[in-house]
């Protein structure tokens, strides 16, 4: 096994150096009867080649984005990762080094780091922003969490405009840490009521462009959260700050969201990476890890892992979080991306994705769907249809289209309704096959 | 020795120009839109860098020049399992059938995808020993709280939700454990270690009391030895009617040559990032799949993948389940790679990982006895764990002053200060993927060292000397905090 390098002769140089005649003695501290004394029941190891082929025939059993037209976003999306990022979050320094413990051989993902902290702080309009966190479902109960420890309130209230598997995940957090959770329904598809948000509410959450890809009013959410002392929590896709206003400047005190759109392939869901930033006097409640600039004893600057008395390894039972490994590739790729496309191309990317949209929005309205919200979009909108949307969407699939995500899981009540995702990737040539493929289904 | 001689890179937005971009963007070709029409307000100002393609690599590639990584050389940290990342795991993970599918389309599309899954479940149940596996978790202290969950779940299923509220923990445990434990709203109690680093059973006798839901153990114990009474300790917890939790930071040690699930944990979390070799990433994507036995099955996260006979499905009707401790599948890309890695092993393979891995461990220990004695003197497990404590006595120097001698010989520094109950610890994990003669250079540089240590202390206390930076001013950092770079202030126009 070529991962293995030792040869007999070494095996036996270094049993004599122990002084002991097999590796088997240095197991006896393992009892007799935990011994494994028949190999695992798992199938023969495979030569690279015939591995290769065998995950080969895997992938392509799958149906991907590079062999249907996307419109299924829903959080994650089709969208163009440069070259450059796969060129630098593959090599070896980075991809193969572990956590910064020792900033004198880390100056390269620490300065990587900081200067993610800045743009995502920049993105959302925030003062602030940690290394990242697992993804964005995560980081948005993260933020929950932190919010309940800052108002010593237990009281979370969150939008059913809020993505349904984030939701998910907040309630098994929640119920974990003995927090409660009352959802506010949106039935014209944005947040208008702000009725649970009340004196006992640590915190309100609603996403800036809401899964249904609805622009909320954030000046309305602000001052429901100010009026009931809850702090306002928004998760917000990072593509839109391209052309939206940011969170920051409507007064949030959280901001968190999926990076997955800025430089990480969709990957079934994972890895992906969480974006968390807030106000400058959260900072000491932050989860994770942030890095920050100072100077070494001769007065050289340098990066380093700061504010360490609130993770798990220094502070134990009493950490922020117990977060300890979190994205720092995806945060590089997401490094990567931001810079690479810089603040025309965001703009661009965010441009592109709201013509494609509003195009997407005429070609499937003349094929026969109706559009349910009439409210200002970004980059996605809930179709209704004359027939149940699972239906459609496969039959779509048949015709090389992956029309988008059916609600009816989700939102009883809204089985004949699609939710369609437009990125800058798709064409207009795409958009009208659709639109005809569609007209030709439902009819 | 290697001298860095690469000046200072500046940040990325001190190489900012207007009007340049690093990509050439796909444009839309539909009609364009009155963007203030169809949003509302538009962002007035964005602060993104503006850079041209060949800069942007630029100031990567050389930002790589100051890190270090596995393939830069080697990185003994204990605890971490920092083996060798095969390439090919790379390749198949890349593969676009992998990249470029979403979780939440139709099941019936992505049959490989669900087969990987599966896979993978399938195996890690066969080398761990236990019933079933979620690969939800995405990180090994995101395993270790959903597995808390479940156990919180069980009690509350047989009506004991309310009165176990302790989970106990030695005192050698991962800093993880705890804050994993406080986020599930339990009070810790601390179980202290014995004089041959095993558990002390007479101490945790006395704490186990009903109002204990579990106690959280790493086995082999971050001391790197392997509890000789496991099977006592799982049958005590038992009788208390406790749940025992097995972290699996240590499971290198374990592979294809013993399997906590017949040790008798009710629950494990693995780090596939460790013992499966998906890469470490500068400090992520972890990847913390967790195995359970049969009565916390109902518990698990939705959905459970399964085996069915028609064909593998997405069990979401579990109305014990926990429910979601991740919006998706967890970090599937990262399980291509473990399954790449788990399938070019294979049976015959698999257990030479711990054996290696042991064999490794035990030569560090057996060469750096005269310098460096380990804590315990028995043999050890994966890791070793060795105390400097005579450094500090004879002239000042600590643990730390060696670790960062090390980086000046051109050797990443190994775990120190931990566990927390061995003076001046110097945690060193080889893993099975390092050589005799690495082992042998950089037992060589320690020997050195430690020589140095009694000679010329000062040369311990200022490294390193060899790298763009020294020694950090980590209370400057946190006095001026300074974690955001902003663009300079322009200067004031003077009223007149």
């Amino acid at each position: 096994m070529p991962y293995i390098p030792h040869t007999e002769a070494d095996r036996r140089r270094m049993l004599a150096e122990i002084g002991v005649d097999s590796i088997d003695d240095l197991l006896r501290e393992i009892p007799e009867s935990l011994r494994l004394r028949d190999p695992l029941d798992v199938p023969s190891g495979l030569d690279e080649h015939n591995l290769f082929l065998y995950l080969f025939d895997l992938a392509a059993k799958n149906l991907s984005s590079a062999k249907l037209t996307w419109f299924l976003g829903a959080g994650l999306y089709d969208r163009y990762i440069p070259a450059t990022v796969g060129a630098v979050i593959s090599r070896g320094e980075f991809l193969t080094a572990y956590t910064p413990y020792q900033p004198e051989l880390s100056q390269g993902f620490l300065q990587s780091i900081y200067e993610f902290q800045t743009m995502v702080a920049e993105l959302y309009g925030m003062d602030v922003a940690n290394a990242s966190m697992y993804d964005g479902s995560t980081s948005m109960a993260e933020a929950a969490l932190l919010a309940c420890g800052q108002t010593g309130r237990s009281k979370i209230v969150v939008s059913q405009a809020v993505h349904p598997a984030y939701r998910q995940v907040l309630s098994t957090y929640a119920w974990a840490s003995g927090h409660r959770v009352a959802e506010v329904a949106a039935p014209a598809g944005d947040t208008t009521d702000f009725s649970a948000v009340d004196g006992e509410a640590a915190c309100l959450i609603v996403q800036y462009p809401n899964f249904f890809g609805i622009i909320e009013d954030l000046a309305a959410a602000r001052a429901a959260a100010t009026e009931a002392g809850a702090l306002l929590i928004v998760v917000a896709d990072p593509i839109a700050m391209g052309l939206l206003p940011p969170p920051g400047q409507f007064g949030a005190d959280i901001v968190v969201g999926e990076g997955q759109p800025i430089g990480v392939a969709m990957g079934f869901g994972g890895p992906l990476v969480g974006l968390f930033a807030c106000r400058q006097d959260l900072i000491r409640r932050l989860p994770g890890r942030i890095v920050g600039r100072t100077h070494d004893h001769q007065g050289r600057p340098g990066f380093t892992m700061t504010l360490r008395t609130r993770e798990q390894d220094i502070r134990r039972e009493k950490a922020t979080s117990n977060i300890c490994t979190n994205e720092a590739l995806m945060a590089l790729a997401a490094t990567v991306y931001l810079i690479a496309v810089g603040k025309n191309g965001l703009r661009s990317v965010a441009e592109s994705t709201v013509r494609n949209t509003q195009y997407a929005i005429r070609a499937l309205t003349s094929a026969g769907g109706r559009v349910r919200f009439e409210r200002r979009v970004f980059g996605e909108f809930v179709l209704d249809l004359p027939k149940p949307a699972v239906q459609v969407r496969d039959a779509l699939i048949e015709q090389g289209i992956m029309a988008g995500l059916p609600l009816g899981d989700t939102y009883p009540g809204l089985e004949n309704s699609l939710l369609v995702a437009l990125t800058e990737t798709r064409s207009r040539a795409q958009i009208d096959d659709y639109g005809r493929k569609l007209a030709e289904v439902l009819n | 020795m290697i001298v860095k001689t690469v000046p200072t890179p500046s940040l990325i937005f001190e190489k900012s120009s207007p009007g340049r971009i690093g990509c050439n963007l796909p444009v839309a070709d539909t009609p364009e839109v009155d963007l203030e029409t169809v949003l509302g307000p538009i962002r007035q100002s964005l602060d993104l860098p503006e850079v041209a393609e060949l800069d942007l690599l630029r100031h990567f590639t050389n930002l790589s020049h100051i890190n270090y990584g596995i393939e830069t050389g080697f990185y003994p940290l204990g605890s971490c399992t920092m083996k060798y990342n095969p390439k090919i795991n790379e390749r198949t993970a890349g593969l676009t059938g992998f990249t470029h599918i979403h979780p939440m389309q139709p099941a019936a599309t992505v049959p490989g995808a669900l087969e990987v899954l599966a896979q993978v479940q399938d195996i890690l149940c066969e080398v761990t020993g236990f019933d079933a596996i979620s690969l939800q978790p995405l990180a090994g202290a995101h395993g270790e709280l959903t597995c808390l969950m479940l156990i919180k779940a069980f009690h509350e299923s047989r009506g004991e939700g309310e009165s176990r509220r302790v989970v106990l923990v030695p005192d050698s445990a991962h800093g993880t454990n705890p804050a994993s434990a406080a986020l599930v709203g339990y009070t810790v109690k601390s179980v202290p270690t014995n004089a041959e680093g095993n558990t002390d059973i007479d101490a945790l006798k006395g704490l186990l009391n009903r109002d204990v839901a579990a106690i959280m153990l790493t086995n082999p114990s971050t001391l790197g030895l392997f509890e000789p009474n496991i099977e006592e300790i799982c049958r005590l917890v038992h009788e208390r009617g406790a749940q025992i939790f097995c972290d699996g930071a240590n499971m290198n040690a374990m592979v294809g040559t013993t399997r906590p699930g017949d040790h008798g944990f009710d629950c494990m979390h693995l780090n596939l990032h460790k013992t499966f070799s998906t890469p470490h990433g500068g400090g992520g994507p972890g990847c913390g799949a967790i195995g359970v036995k049969r009565h916390l099955e109902p518990f698990l996260p939705v959905p459970v993948v399964r085996r069915s006979d028609g064909g593998i499905v997405l069990d979401e009707q579990r109305p014990l389940s926990i429910g979601k401790v991740a919006a998706f599948f967890g970090q599937f890309l990262m399980e291509v790679r473990a399954l790449t890695y788990l399938m070019a092993f294979g049976r015959e393979g698999l257990p030479e990982i711990s054996r290696h891995a042991v064999l490794n461990a035990n030569y560090v220990k057996a060469r750096l006895r005269e310098v460096l004695p380990a804590a315990h003197d028995r043999p050890c497990m994966h890791e070793c764990v060795l105390t400097a404590e005579r450094y500090k006595k004879q002239n000042g120097v600590r643990a730390l002053d060696i670790s960062k001698r090390l980086i000046d010989y051109g050797f990443h520094p190994p775990t120190n200060y931990f566990p927390l109950i061995v003076p001046e610890a110097f945690m060193i994990e080889p893993t099975e993927t390092e050589s005799k003669d690495t082992l042998d250079a950089f037992c060589d540089a320690l020997i050195a060292i430690c020589a140095e240590a009694s000679d010329d202390p000062e040369l311990l206390k200022n490294a390193p000397t060899t790298q763009i930076v020294g020694r950090l001013d980590e209370a400057a950092a946190v006095k001026n905090l300074d974690v955001r770079w902003r663009p300079p202030a322009k200067p004031e126009v003077e009223a007149v």
